[in-house]
């Protein structure tokens, strides 16, 4: 079975290399200061207590007044499995966590899909671009204050006389 | 008198019968030697991961059917299993080993499919690829059995699944088992000592196991480079730790050695159904509904849980506000992250491995895409 590290526990080592990186712990999660992600996953990978040579996952919450970077670490020698978290964007409009692409490869369109649907910035990416939605596509669609085209119509009057195919093209 | 060339870029897809749906590649060649490549993505892009935001748990499962539409029951697998553990819900033993024997007949028919794709890629038009289909429709068949339909299946249920398999399943299901090993039997006989696939496949695309590892690449990629990491073992979920199984592992890391793999594992896939049938016993095969309600409320907080797909780790992470449906759902797909290295794999070489290297990771546009 994977060993999860207990989010104490992970804190605690994690403060023994970068001190000052982290902000709480809980049940499972640490959170650390978005601007020592880069220094303390470095380590994360590259000391032996460690050695997380596998990033599962990077994805984003937004809980509205601040955004939460998550990553998921499976260390495959040691077989343990590891989650750090991140707040940023507390003012909302110039989100950006530091890019892990050096570190690990699989970052890469995972980064550029939390871009394009969340719209936090990943300062460092070797390729900063959209992947799944077109260059210029207004807003980032995973935020919760985004206006879906039926929540837009669904705030018209239903006899309003608006021409359906016309407010499409503005979305 | 050497000719002289230029680059030129060529733009294959969306709509191109080799891209395994709508898949756009823009690459450049200086002769018949690829020079650049670059992945488009999106052309799938249905937000699923919104669309999940406004729906209820149980809703939520059409929506995994439809990621990676050639195993639907894996990612129902994985999206019940999150659910599960957010829920904190104790699935029935009869429910888990249904979904078991589900999630392994899909995991065959997904392998069915990349083989006889990939050996379409090739060049061999149609049969390889007939032959894998037809035994891919005799499982779906087994599906329809089971759920009613044979694609989107939307079989389990929180706790286990939404209805017992019938009385003529396990006859059915004995029969179909016979007939895979006959199917893997006939492919190997005919193309794994085949000298064309031996010469077209072998020593192309090779990718050391650190640069995998790096780049998050798991599934049957991985284990193709020798690294011995199958979920179903290392981190075992539902019943897999009652089952004996062999890892199926190669060194070479090549095109061959991909293809190797995945027929293996669907002969391992036959073991396991074999002892899943063997173990199963009668009983519910959920929760009642005093127990697990259609709307299920999971507790503030979240949970990732990932399994051993057809294509790699897939994983489903949710985050619950404590209403009746989830604040915030992510896949983590393995389709797509197994493209980081496409680069790495195609440059300098030919344009007639690019397609061969290309189905041999074994991509599904519903899942990069969602």
């Amino acid at each position: 079975m994977t060993t999860p590290w207990s989010g104490a526990a992970l804190a605690e080592a994690i403060e023994a290399f970068a001190p000052g990186s982290t902000e709480k712990s809980k049940d499972g999660d640490v959170w650390l200061k978005p601007e020592a992600i880069f220094r303390v996953c470095e380590g994360l990978k590259t000391r032996p207590e460690f050695k997380f040579d596998l990033l599962n996952s990077v994805t984003a919450v937004d809980y509205i007044d601040h955004f939460e970077v998550v990553y998921h670490l499976t260390s495959l020698p040691k077989n343990a499995s590891a989650v750090v978290k991140t707040r940023v964007g507390l003012g909302r409009t110039d989100a950006s966590v530091p890019s892990v692409v050096p570190i690990w490869r699989g970052a890469d369109y995972q980064e550029r899909e939390v871009w394009d649907l969340m719209g936090i910035r990943f300062e460092g990416h070797p390729n900063h671009k959209r992947i799944m939605l077109w260059e210029g596509f207004p807003g980032h669609p995973l935020r919760k204050d985004y206006v879906t085209y039926d929540q837009s119509i669904a705030t018209l009057a239903p006899d309003s006389d608006v021409d359906d195919t016309s407010s499409r093209a503005g979305q | 008198m050497a000719i002289k060339t230029q680059p030129v870029t060529v733009n294959l897809g969306p709509q191109h019968p080799s891209t395994h749906g709508v898949f756009r590649l823009r690459v450049m060649f200086d002769g018949e030697e690829i020079v650049d490549v670059e992945p488009i993505f999106g052309y799938l892009h249905r937000g699923s991961e919104k669309l999940a935001e406004e729906r209820t748990y149980t809703q939520i499962i059409t929506l995994t059917d439809r990621m990676d539409y050639v195993s639907s029951m894996l990612n129902n697998q994985a999206y019940m299993l999150a659910v599960e553990k957010l829920a904190g819900i104790e699935p029935t033993p009869r429910g888990v080993w249904l979904r078991m024997i589900a999630s392994e007949l899909q995991r065959i028919a997904s392998h069915l499919v990349a083989t006889g794709f990939l050996l379409q890629d090739l060049g061999a038009l149609g049969t390889p690829l007939i032959y894998a289909m037809r035994e891919r429709e005799n499982i779906l068949d087994l599906f329809e059995m089971l759920c009613g339909a044979r694609i989107t299946t939307s079989y389990l249920r929180p706790g286990g699944v939404f209805m017992d398999a019938p009385k003529e399943f396990w006859p059915a299901l004995d029969r179909e088992l016979v007939d895979i090993v006959n199917t893997l039997d006939e492919l190997e006989k005919y193309l794994s000592g085949n000298e064309i696939v031996f010469s077209r496949t072998k020593g192309t695309a090779v990718l050391p196991p650190e640069m995998l590892i790096n780049a998050s690449i798991t599934g049957p990629m991985l284990r193709a480079s020798g690294v011995d990491w199958d979920l179903r073992h290392r981190n075992p979920y539902d019943y897999y730790d009652r089952i004996q199984f062999k890892r199926i592992l190669h060194t070479a890391s090549d095109n061959y050695a991909r293809y190797w793999v995945r027929i293996q594992e669907a002969r391992e896939s036959v073991v396991i159904i074999r002892q899943c049938v063997e173990q199963i016993e009668p009983g519910e095969v959920r929760p009642s509904f005093d127990e697990v309600p259609h709307l299920i409320r999971p507790p503030k907080g979240d949970a990732y849980v990932a399994i051993e797909s057809s294509k790699g780790e897939l994983g489903f992470y949710l985050v619950s506000d404590g209403g009746i449906a989830p604040y915030r759902m992510h896949v983590r797909a393995p389709s797509l992250i197994n493209l980081t290295l496409l680069r790495e794999m195609l440059i300098g070489g030919l344009f007639g491995d690019l397609f061969v290297s290309f189905g041999s990771i074994d991509l599904n546009m519903g899942e990069v895409d969602r």
